[in-house]
């Protein structure tokens, strides 16, 4: 039953849930009307949610400059792949191992585990070992390795939804059929832990499609860049777009008030597409988080 | 090897496979996480590329002394830690008044709209909070001076005034992270039997009282958790928000500079070593005792989330 009271709180809660998502909408917004302004108009009115004239110019820039975001949205895609794929099998095969009961040694792992969400060396160590040590800089490792399994905190999510939602007879029974560990994880642990998987596997993606800190840290070599790694580039100076032209115009020709929108429209467009379609695995993954033993 | 395992006699040649399987993993570990441990030494040693980690000459506690004499030591512990607490305090009472009124909303069509949008923000990168920051507050196209040119004020050089930042960094972080942030209270809520409120309805209790006298105390442990664990990471900040948003604008380090974009301009942009690694030793270990002491204090009030 539903008291008149009971309504008045939730109009309240609809003002105020309505209101946090114009405010989140908002600037999405304005960022590709930006995009869509016509530079002169914004360089004398200021970007605006009414722009007087629209124009294309800022996206015509880009397809004229084509492989260079090309390039950078294919480097983006391959590290996002390539990443996530090797992510989740490193991290689901150091899961079962952690999983299984009476393996000699276990506690020893898994606290060796752990002890990296306590204690960690930091930027500095972790820059000169990359850089001086193991020479990532400049290739494509540097856009790949630093971010790989996602930390021990989802080898554990991943590591207790082996132990607890797996029957363990189904295993034994393989077993007793003579089914190699290997075809264990791969035909039977992996299949039924989807859900789980699906979400570190999100959750990875994204932070491998965000990244750009190691593009920051590691790349000289902007032909390695990600669309990430350009719009910081961009961010930090537009004359980037200059020095990087292929087509060779000079910086006093590009729209850099609206070109500079468009590539954060063009860089944004992909998540905001599939997001509807993966949300649920955001939230489930954290409320999986809160449920570890 | 537990002994009320049956298969406690079994083969060592049975652990095999499950070995291997943990060795890239473990292998990893090693490489991301405990070489750089091992590297901390650095802040005690004077750094020379050429000699490397572990052969650079020991400075004794130098790099130390020099970090403290310079005024920078005091700015970003105060500010990481200023910003930290600002973040946690606020970011509880949002989020938790915001995971209540989302519980109100009847139709669960319009609920789960309004998560949806309130989660975007969450899913980009600083970068992009950058970009959409600066169409606002770009000095010469940026909507805000355009508002206050039209209303006949003067326009506001935002990325060279320190005073207005501590606001618009805590505004950001918390527009950024608002949709994340509740869910964790929100599934506590949607956790609490109705039947709670079903009799309290009965006994003639308004929805405010239901809200303070049973949601609220209902969500109390999972409030305190939160709050010790987040206080396990005070002397850690977010080096986009605080690197990409201000644009690293010198002018601003005042209220923007903190212990990660101190250190990351030592060891990129006007290298200087010594500081750098000093400062991010102490992040290290004074980070290492917060989560043990925050761990066991979480322990003695929940021990399912402690992490250990």
């Amino acid at each position: 039953m539903i008291t008149k009271e009971r309504k008045k709180w939730s109009i309240a809660g609809n003002i105020v849930l309505g209101f946090l998502a114009f405010l989140a909408v908002m600037p999405f917004l304005l960022l590709v009307i930006a995009s869509f302004t016509d530079e002169q108009t914004a360089i004398a009115n200021g970007y605006s949610y009414f722009p007087a004239k629209w124009s294309l110019d800022a996206y015509r820039y880009l397809v004229n400059e084509g492989i260079t975001i090309v390039r950078a949205y294919g480097i983006t895609i391959l590290v996002t792949v390539v990443g996530t794929v090797c992510s989740i099998l490193m991290t689901s095969m150091l899961a079962y191992m952690l999983s299984k009961e009476g393996l000699p040694g276990r506690k020893v792992l898994n606290f060796l585990l752990v002890f990296t969400m306590l204690f960690s060396g930091g930027q500095v160590p972790s820059y000169i070992i990359y850089a001086s040590v193991l020479h990532i800089k400049d290739t494509i490792f540097a856009l790949l390795v630093p971010n790989l399994m996602m930390g021990a905190f989802s080898v554990i999510l991943v590591r207790n939804y082996f132990m607890n939602s797996i029957p363990k007879e189904l295993l034994e029974a393989a077993r007793i059929d003579g089914a190699k560990e290997w075809t264990i994880l791969y035909k039977i642990v992996i299949p039924l832990s989807k859900p789980i998987i699906a979400t570190i596997g999100m959750m990875t993606a994204m932070t491998y499609w965000n990244d750009w800190q190691n593009g920051l840290y590691y790349l000289n070599d902007t032909k390695l860049y990600s669309i990430q790694n350009i719009l910081n580039a961009i961010n930090s100076s537009v004359q980037f777009l200059a020095s990087n032209s292929v087509t060779g115009v000079r910086f006093g020709d590009i729209p850099s008030n609206t070109v500079r929108m468009a590539i954060a429209v063009v860089g944004i467009l992909p998540l905001v597409i599939a997001y509807p379609f993966f949300q649920k695995y955001f939230v489930k993954g954290l409320t999986i988080g809160s449920v570890k033993g | 090897m537990k002994k009320k395992k049956k298969g406690s006699k079994v083969r060592f040649s049975h652990w095999i496979p499950f070995y291997l399987m943990g060795v890239p993993g473990m292998l990893y570990l090693i490489i991301n996480n405990y070489l750089p441990m091992f590297g901390l030494q650095i802040a005690f040693k004077d750094f020379n590329y050429a000699k490397g980690i572990w052969g650079s000459e020991w400075c004794g506690l130098a790099n130390f002394e020099y970090l403290f004499k310079s005024n920078v030591a005091w700015r970003i512990t105060r500010n990481t830690v200023l910003y930290s607490l600002a973040f946690i305090i606020i970011g509880m009472v949002v989020n938790v008044t915001v995971a209540i009124l989302t519980n109100e909303i009847i139709s669960k069509k319009t609920k789960k709209f309004f998560q949806t949008l309130v989660l975007l923000p969450h899913l980009m990168s600083m970068v992009i909070v950058a970009y959409l920051v600066f169409a606002y507050l770009s000095p010469t196209t940026g909507l805000l001076n355009s508002i206050i040119k039209g209303l006949g004020g003067d326009p506001i050089n935002w990325y060279q005034e320190p005073k207005y930042w501590p606001f618009i960094l805590v505004f950001v972080n918390q527009w950024k992270g608002v949709g994340f942030g509740m869910i964790m209270y929100l599934s506590t809520i949607l956790g609490i039997s109705e039947e709670y409120y079903e009799a309290a309805t009965i006994d003639g209790a308004s929805r405010w009282q239901q809200i303070r006298l049973i949601t609220l105390p209902l969500l109390k442990p999972t409030i305190i958790t939160l709050l010790i664990l987040n206080c396990g990471s005070i002397f850690r900040s977010d080096f986009g928000l605080f690197f990409q948003v201000p644009q690293n604008q010198g002018a601003l380090y005042e209220v923007t500079d903190t212990i990660d974009t101190f250190v990351y301009r030592g060891l990129m942009l006007q290298p200087n070593m010594a500081m750098s690694s000093a400062a991010g030793f102490l992040q290290s270990v004074v980070g290492f005792v917060m989560v043990m002491t925050v761990n066991a204090i979480v322990r003695k009030v929940d021990k399912s989330n402690a992490i250990f």
